[in-house]
């Protein structure tokens, strides 16, 4: 029973908040909300294997969700979209085909890893984020001179696909992808870093000398904890280009990549379920700032001083957040869970359930 | 070239180094040195600070490269090869100032020492096949025999960090031998102990020598233990080799004081 627990709970959880979506119990405004949680818990828990886990500063993850993005949406179009012809497919093998789609944008998203991986053998810290954002900047900038996808103009058409899902059943496909690779992320990362193979990882991390003395090949470690980390991401990527219909170079840089790296230390470095609960705070944040009452209030003093000035809720949101990462790194640099689990924090909670 | 190897185990020795030479630039850290050791050997190496020990030992465990001569690890010479594979081929080593990883257990400690005879990769971690699930019990029985018989078991979910300097120091050598060594190289062990913790490593140390059927290999600043363990002792100062012996010879040997002492006449 407290095998199976969380799994149970997990399950019930989905069903549940399908069949409300289903049923437009929650509206779509929600369901967009609850889709965007899910791709930032991926991002979040994929970079935090770099990050948190490895010990590595990298702050290029958005390439990647880039490059997942675009070859998945790219081969969206290709198979089930009119834009370059034929569909090649029928419509029909959609619900076999996408998730295919989606690996292969991670497959690759997971390859073009390899420009910030290999630089890693010999570089760390500072000068491997400058890699990363330079790899970040790269993948932005070719894909913007490339005419036939688009260039800077974005690409779409993929929503092609995701009406070919509902021709099937008309429900929250969406939703149930973004649910299904959300828990297989969390699922593969979990077994990776628990086992005697993924704590090589946190073995670099804490001394990457010690850890190549005593027979861990730190090198392919390397490399396969950023093709995870990146072909995760990819994946997210591709579920974004999905759910939004439209992808754009500039939607994936560096200020991307900087809300997957808050996420992170705001979970705390190396904490799965930190990585988590931030990423589901994070996202309930930025929505939640979005309201112009909100922001209206919390400014009143503020507009009460200057009556002139008449502040607007997606400017202000962008000097709130990076104010509460100020005082979050003053007061608890750690992040909220502090490299440790949930399950370490509250060891009662190990009663009820058993996660591996 | 294992299989060979294992064959000539008896005849061939665990380390054999010749005309090893490090230079850093204009520095020459480690001059035409040259040493063999047999199987079940108990050997030393000492110098004054700077005379280029760690370099020795950095150049056997693969760390550096060295610019000439030639190290064989039982047999298998480790030219190009990277400290991991090294390790693999069956030497483990300490550090002067410890390198445990300090913020996972003291069990994970242990296994992820054995790393390169996982027999399993990325995907099998994954999805947690029969073999994933055989080798991870084995690894942790086998982590858990070798820190009952360190007498370590009740810090298995400690945290090194947590954890006295002394015992920090038991923890690292079992985390080098988890690794299943032929060769077990030791940078001062007793640097930070005090005489207490000093006896009890000498004894640690000769009982790892016999039960292990390891061939150690150590740096020590402190004479009485070497003198107590070694049966053959190597100086050197300045990358030269300056005396070798047992240790009653080293102790009468004038090259040796000098380099410790200094001149007679300034």
């Amino acid at each position: 029973m407290k095998k199976y627990s969380l799994n149970l709970l997990l399950v019930v959880f989905a069903v549940l908040l399908l069949v409300s979506a289903h049923f437009r119990w929650i509206d779509n405004y929600i369901q967009i909300v609850v889709m965007t949680i899910g791709i930032n818990i991926i991002m979040s828990t994929s970079l935090n294997l770099v990050n948190g886990n490895m010990g590595e500063f990298t702050c290029g993850h958005a390439a990647f969700m880039c490059v997942g993005a675009y070859i998945s949406s790219i081969l969206s179009v290709f198979c089930f979209g009119s834009k370059f012809g034929a569909p090649l497919f029928p419509a029909g093998s959609v619900l076999i085909v996408f998730p295919i789609i989606l690996l292969i944008g991670g497959i690759m998203a997971a390859l073009s890893s390899l420009l910030v991986s290999i630089p890693s053998f010999k570089t760390r810290d500072d000068y491997l984020a400058i890699i990363s954002i330079a790899v970040n900047y790269m993948i932005i900038s070719a894909l913007e001179n490339m005419d036939f996808i688009g260039g800077s103009r974005g690409f779409q058409g993929m929503k092609d696909t995701v009406w070919a899902m509902i021709d099937i059943f008309d429900g929250p496909w969406m939703l149930f992808w973004v649910i299904l690779f959300t828990t297989f992320t969390v699922w593969v990362i979990r077994r990776f870093i628990t086992s005697t193979y993924g704590k090589g990882v946190n073995a670099i991390c804490q001394d990457e000398v010690a850890a190549e003395i005593m027979s861990v090949n730190t090198n392919k470690i390397k490399i396969v904890n950023f093709m995870v980390a990146a072909g995760l991401a990819g994946c997210a990527g591709g579920l974004y280009a999905h759910i939004i219909g439209y992808v754009n170079p500039q939607s994936f840089n560096i200020l991307k990549s900087t809300e997957a790296m808050v996420m992170v230390y705001l979970g705390g470095m190396g904490s799965l379920s930190g990585a988590i609960i931030s990423a589901i705070l994070f996202t309930g944040l930025l929505e939640v700032l979005r309201s112009q009452a909100i922001i209206d209030g919390l400014v009143s003093p503020l507009t009460f001083m200057f009556p002139d000035w008449e502040p607007s809720a997606g400017v202000i949101k962008w000097v709130l957040i990076p104010l509460l990462l100020v005082i979050l790194m003053q007061f608890r640099p750690e992040g909220i869970m502090g490299n440790r689990e949930l399950s370490d924090v509250f060891p009662r909670l190990k009663k009820f359930y058993r996660f591996k | 070239m294992m299989t060979q190897a294992q064959i000539q185990t008896d005849t061939t020795p665990v380390l054999e180094i010749s005309g090893l030479t490090q230079r850093f630039g204009g520095l020459t850290a480690v001059n035409d040195f040259n040493v063999k050791l047999m199987p079940g050997e108990l050997s030393g190496l000492i110098g004054p600070n700077g005379a280029g020990k760690t370099t020795v030992f950095n150049l056997v465990s693969g760390f550096y490269q060295p610019t000439e001569g030639k190290i064989l690890i039982d047999g298998v010479p480790t030219a190009g090869l990277r400290p991991h594979k090294v390790t693999s081929l069956g030497v483990a080593r300490t550090f002067q100032n410890i390198r445990l990883w300090n913020d996972m257990t003291v069990l994970d400690n242990i296994r992820v020492a054995q790393h390169y005879r996982l027999g399993y990769g990325f995907f099998h971690s994954v999805i947690r096949n029969r073999r994933y699930k055989q080798r991870e019990t084995e690894i942790e029985q086998e982590a858990n025999e070798l820190l009952e018989v360190f007498d370590l078991q009740r810090y298995t979910e400690e945290f090194p960090k947590n954890l006295p300097y002394g015992t920090q120091r038991k923890l690292e050598i079992a985390r080098a031998l988890s690794s299943h060594p032929k060769l077990l190289l030791l940078d001062e062990p007793a640097a930070g102990l005090n005489s207490a913790d000093v006896k009890e490593l000498i004894r640690l140390v000769r009982w790892i020598h016999e039960k292990f059927d390891v061939t150690i290999w150590m740096i020590e600043h402190h004479m009485d233990v070497m003198m107590e363990l070694c049966n053959q002792i190597k100086v050197i100062d300045f990358g030269e080799t300056i005396a070798e012996g047992n240790p009653d010879d080293i102790r009468n040997n004038q090259a040796v004081i000098t380099a410790y002492l200094g001149d007679d006449n300034i």
